[in-house]
């Protein structure tokens, strides 16, 4: 039987928060696209649902001198320790309802086999996960406008991004029918990307040179000498990823030119940030 | 002999006598148990197998019966009908486009189904409101481009051999889950022949072990 034998894929994202605006149309995207449930309150984060999520940062100075970073934070997708597929939440999760594909690199979430028992919740160090207290509710109608692609979730079950999975099958679909062996990249976008007014957002495989966001992230496939753990840093000088020491290897990438919003992207201790900003991965490392 | 002394003695005789009657009873309890066991054992397992599935599962009729052998000797391969969109993904059960390829306000043949379908459905310009058999749950993404096109799959593997049948069976409905009976398969304890026999998520695996080495990640099947 003939079988896809290509190498993996590892499907990640870059966000140059430098163009990001804050506008929010991908977390309203994102929204409509997945079937995500709204809430009467949705100021109420105890309660409300977003698997794209827009955080505000400051560098904390006074005007005229305020500077304000917004932060689109999507499911993080890691790979875990040395990126051996250990996510956090994967690793967690006592009833195998969310794995890791090594096939694509995207941590998935099953709705039907979840219990609700929130451990990944608590060992997500991104917030990315989301419990549902209550059964979704449409407005009179809105059912019909409802995703097929996507399956609806029921009270007491975790939700999060699934980089739209959907998306990824429908392209594998038309390329089977078409009896071609790969997708290609403007096939598979996710909807956050595809609606970023500012361009922001950059999707596509961190194993493809071909693909842009290899371009930009340049990942560097050997472990970081200073950390083993830490797995495809970005050789780029401005990109970085979240609380990327923690050895989680997100698949999410940051770009700024401005150093501030890159020392945002970690807890650093006094003096830590100097002896690492300069640190961009072992092969282009200047010390 | 004094009153206590006549007293234990009978009270001695008495019990002795108790316990060989005693015994006698319990072997006499043994036997009904065990009879009652099996009685209530087979009394259990024919209202399982007879009585629960019949429970568990509503029957729904068709709309009208459709000839699949009449179908294909007249139209061709099952690909006439369900085909492919463009876009790869498969289009299934037809809709009454479909048919009105062949079929028109008067009958092609002298059936009271098509009567009925004639009538109820194409002069109303009405879809049919088929039962889906095969119809997975709303959390199963399944490509059947992959399946067929790709992996070179015959629909008989999953869908057994209903092109050559010439009725439909009614539709069954777990009352429970609203799946069809067609996914946990005929057989109410899950024994499965054929291939085609039951749908469930292990069926998929196991096919998928054998033939790919494994079982997949959840998002290959899940959505």
């Amino acid at each position: 039987m003939k079988q896809n034998n290509n190498k993996a894929h590892k499907f990640g994202m870059v966000i140059d928060l430098d163009k990001c605006t804050g506008c929010g149309s991908c977390m309203v995207s994102c929204m409509s696209e997945n079937n995500v449930p709204f809430k009467e309150d949705e100021s109420n984060k105890k309660d409300s649902i977003t698997w794209m999520s827009v955080y505000k940062l400051t560098n904390g100075k006074s005007f005229p001198d305020t500077q304000i970073v917004y932060m689109p934070r999507p499911c993080q997708h890691c790979g875990g320790k040395g990126d051996h597929g250990h996510s956090p939440c994967v690793s967690v999760c006592p009833a195998v309802a969310t794995d890791y594909g090594y096939d694509t690199g995207i941590v998935s979430q099953i709705y039907t086999r979840c219990f609700g028992c929130r451990y990944c919740m608590g060992a997500c160090p991104y917030h990315a996960r989301y419990f549902n207290w209550w059964d979704p509710k449409w407005p009179e109608g809105m059912e019909n406008y409802l995703s097929p692609d996507v399956s609806p979730r029921m009270r007491g079950v975790v939700e999060k991004c699934s980089f739209c999975y959907h998306r990824y099958q429908a392209a594998r679909d038309i390329a089977y029918y078409e009896g071609r062996d790969d997708i290609e990249e403007h096939e598979y976008q996710t909807a956050c990307t595809t609606a970023c007014p500012a361009g922001a957002i950059v999707f596509g495989d961190l194993n493809n040179p071909a693909h842009q966001v290899h371009q930009i992230v340049k990942p560097d496939p050997h472990p970081d000498p200073r950390n083993k753990h830490v797995v495809g840093k970005s050789r780029n000088p401005k990109v970085f990823r979240l609380l990327e020491r923690l050895g989680t290897n997100p698949k999410i990438y940051y770009l700024s030119e401005r150093e501030w919003v890159r020392k945002a992207g970690d807890n650093y201790l006094d003096g830590e940030w100097d002896k690492i900003k300069n640190y961009h991965g072992a092969t282009l490392s200047n010390d | 002999m004094s009153e206590i002394e006549n007293k234990t003695e009978n009270g001695s005789t008495e019990s002795a006598g108790e316990g060989t009657t005693g015994d006698t009873k319990d072997d006499k309890g043994l036997g009904l148990g065990v009879i009652f066991f099996i009685v209530a054992f087979v009394v259990c397992f024919l209202s399982g197998t007879l009585l629960f599935p019949k429970l568990l599962y509503s029957k729904k009729e068709q709309p009208f019966n459709f000839d699949h052998a009449l179908h294909v000797d007249e139209a061709g391969d099952c690909d006439s009908c369900h085909s492919f969109r463009e876009d790869g993904s498969f289009t299934g059960i037809p809709k009454l486009d479909t048919c009105l390829d062949c079929h028109s306000e008067e009958a092609l043949g002298e059936t009271e189904d098509e009567a009925v379908f004639v009538e109820e459905y194409v002069l109303e310009e009405k879809e049919v409101p088929w039962y889906v058999y095969s119809r997975q749950p709303d959390c199963v993404f399944f490509s059947h481009a992959a399946h067929t096109q790709t992996a070179g799959m015959d629909c008989v593997t999953c869908h057994g051999h209903i092109g050559e049948s010439t009725s439909l069976k009614p539709y069954e409905e777990n009352r429970i889950t609203g799946y069809s009976r067609d996914i946990w398969g005929k057989n109410i304890f899950g024994i499965k022949k054929n291939s085609w026999d039951r749908m469930k998520m292990d069926d998929c695996a196991e096919c998928h072990k054998e033939e790919t080495g494994h079982k997949g990640y959840c998002f290959q099947c899940h959505k």
